[in-house]
């Protein structure tokens, strides 16, 4: 569903991600795991087509998001990670202005917004203003946005980040439930989550991935049973040099 | 929970006749136009644009006072000054505010074309000035109560001062495009609309003028290199003045107020326009590079 090949960024002379390559099938949810400035997000941001790569491609369902672009988004359901919303409209005009970008109109309009608002658990405030709304719902009101068109590809970047414990338990639920009929890709620095959520992860490091494999095979890599012994084996720290 | 039931791309969408892009162009104009409406930008301007065009046309204007059935000078003439205020307040978010929020990721990763967007906010903008020029009417049964207008030159009159306008916010979008600080938009916008404005206008063309000089006599006669400098500095100058008067907006409003429908005119209108929001897709495509 989503194939990575050999994808490169790079911004003036550094590089951002350097020749990745990866890929997520139906039904998996790909945890996607590096310190910060690893280039999780821009790898992300390529895939779903706002920044154009470097070189390399990405393809979503088959579909080329270099050459077709138009047409690979459609296949996706993205949730940046700030959760960026239009703070002066309500949360159903929001969802409805995205069902409507998304070239839903009347009735499937109407039932894909209520169905987005239902999962999201977004009936307490659909009327409200979204400058009003705790950062939570601000969170699950974008996540609903991702899943309006029903799409085979979920890339959510860092979902989870800045909710209570509570609203991460749902995420992560959520996220396995959709990850048995879509292929989900998604970022977090949250090493329980894996476990918790994913079927495969893969962590990168200045560009470049460094560990593959399912959970129980990273937790047999890192020797301790740990995963976050793993991780700091792996990838550097900003405090060390560059090599 | 999503179900099996959920909808995929609907058919009736896809056969239908608007092309998909229009489809979009026309939700990102309703989306500008109802966050225009829901705050108090929208009414703000409109009520300060009218005070202003009003205010002016009663009093430095004299409208009244001078008997004259026309609104060429009373009311038309002090539009271009107004717009190169308002229009950037107008315009200043459009891209701006995308930028500081992160909308504008959303917006990248929506199956929208940049065009499309930038078309459907263009459109939105110019739409407020439609609403805020059509406000104006009262002044219109006035001049045909006093006396007999020429109802066309009036009209002429609003064409040129709507594209007028439809030009400065294409400015600004293209500077909103560049910066995501609203308040630096708005006064680099500022800035180049007054620029726009005052370079064509009579006395400062004029003062421009007067650098254009020709040279004296005894140069013009004279024979050698020096005199030939001369010539050619007094040539250049008064070219770059030209080219300068030429760029303002001065020149090409005038003539639609005096009810002359030039193709010159329309040329550059449509020129700015299409530039400027080309030029906003071009740094809107760079940002992202």
């Amino acid at each position: 569903m989503i194939e990575v090949d050999s994808l490169t960024k790079q911004f003036g002379t550094k590089t951002a991600v350097d020749h990745l390559s990866f890929s997520v099938n139906k039904g998996e949810v790909l945890g996607f795991l590096g310190p910060n400035g690893a280039g999780k997000s821009t790898t992300m941001r390529m895939i779903t087509g706002f920044f154009p790569p470097t070189s390399g491609d990405a393809k979503v369902c088959g579909i080329s998001i270099v050459d077709h672009p138009a047409e690979a988004k459609t296949k996706i359901g993205y949730l940046p990670e700030s959760a960026p919303l239009y703070r002066d409209m309500t949360v159903l005009g929001f969802l409805r202005f995205c069902a409507a970008i998304r070239g839903l109109s009347g009735n499937a309009k109407k039932s894909a917004v209520e169905r987005a608002i239902d999962t999201c658990s977004l009936g307490s405030v659909a009327a409200q203003s979204i400058d009003t709304l705790s950062k939570g719902y601000r969170h699950r009101t974008c996540l609903a946005q991702a899943l309006l068109h029903d799409p085979e590809v979920l890339i959510l970047d860092e979902p989870t980040d800045g909710l209570d414990p509570n609203q991460k338990h749902e995420v992560r639920q959520l996220i396995k439930r959709l990850g048995q009929t879509k292929a989900i890709l998604f970022s977090t620095h949250i090493l329980e989550e894996v476990e918790a959520a994913c079927t495969r992860a893969v962590i990168v490091d200045r560009g470049i991935i460094v560990a593959d494999g399912t959970p129980a095979e990273l937790l047999a890599q890192s020797g301790t049973g740990s995963l976050t012994d793993l991780f700091r084996a792996v990838t550097s720290r900003d405090t060390e040099p560059a090599a | 929970m999503p179900d099996k039931t959920a909808p995929q791309l609907p058919i009736h969408y896809l056969q239908s006749t608007i092309p998909q892009s229009a489809m979009s162009t026309l939700t990102i104009y309703k989306r500008e136009l109802g966050s225009y409406f829901s705050q108090p930008t929208a009414y703000a301007i409109i009520v300060i644009f009218l005070l202003l065009s009003m205010g002016l046309a009663f009093t430095f204007g004299s409208f009244i006072k001078a008997g004259d059935a026309s609104l060429e000078w009373p009311f038309f003439f002090w539009h271009p000054w107004i717009f190169m205020l308002l229009a950037p307040a107008v315009g200043m978010k459009l891209w701006s505010d995308e930028q500081r929020n992160g909308t504008i990721e959303l917006l990248g990763t929506f199956p929208v074309t940049t065009r499309s967007a930038i078309i459907g906010k263009f459109l939105a903008a110019a739409t407020i000035w439609l609403v805020a020029l059509a406000c104006t009417f009262p002044i219109v049964l006035t001049v045909n109560y006093l006396g007999d207008p020429d109802n066309g030159v009036i009209l002429s009159g609003y064409i040129g001062s709507f594209l007028v306008c439809c030009s400065f916010i294409a400015i600004t979008m293209l500077v909103s495009a560049c910066t995501r600080d609203q308040v630096v938009c708005l006064i680099v916008s500022v800035f180049v609309c007054f620029l726009a404005v005052v370079i064509g206008y009579d006395p400062v063309a004029r003062a421009l003028d007067s650098f254009a000089t020709p040279p004296a006599a005894d140069v013009i006669a004279a024979t050698g290199l020096w005199a030939q400098l001369v010539r050619w500095w007094h040539q250049g100058v008064a070219q770059m003045v030209e080219v300068a008067t030429s760029f303002g907006v001065w020149n090409h409003f005038a003539s639609l107020n005096r009810g002359l429908f030039r193709l010159q005119d329309l040329v550059w209108f449509g020129s700015t326009i299409l530039i400027s929001l080309l030029g906003t897709s071009a740094i809107l495509s760079a940002k992202r590079s």
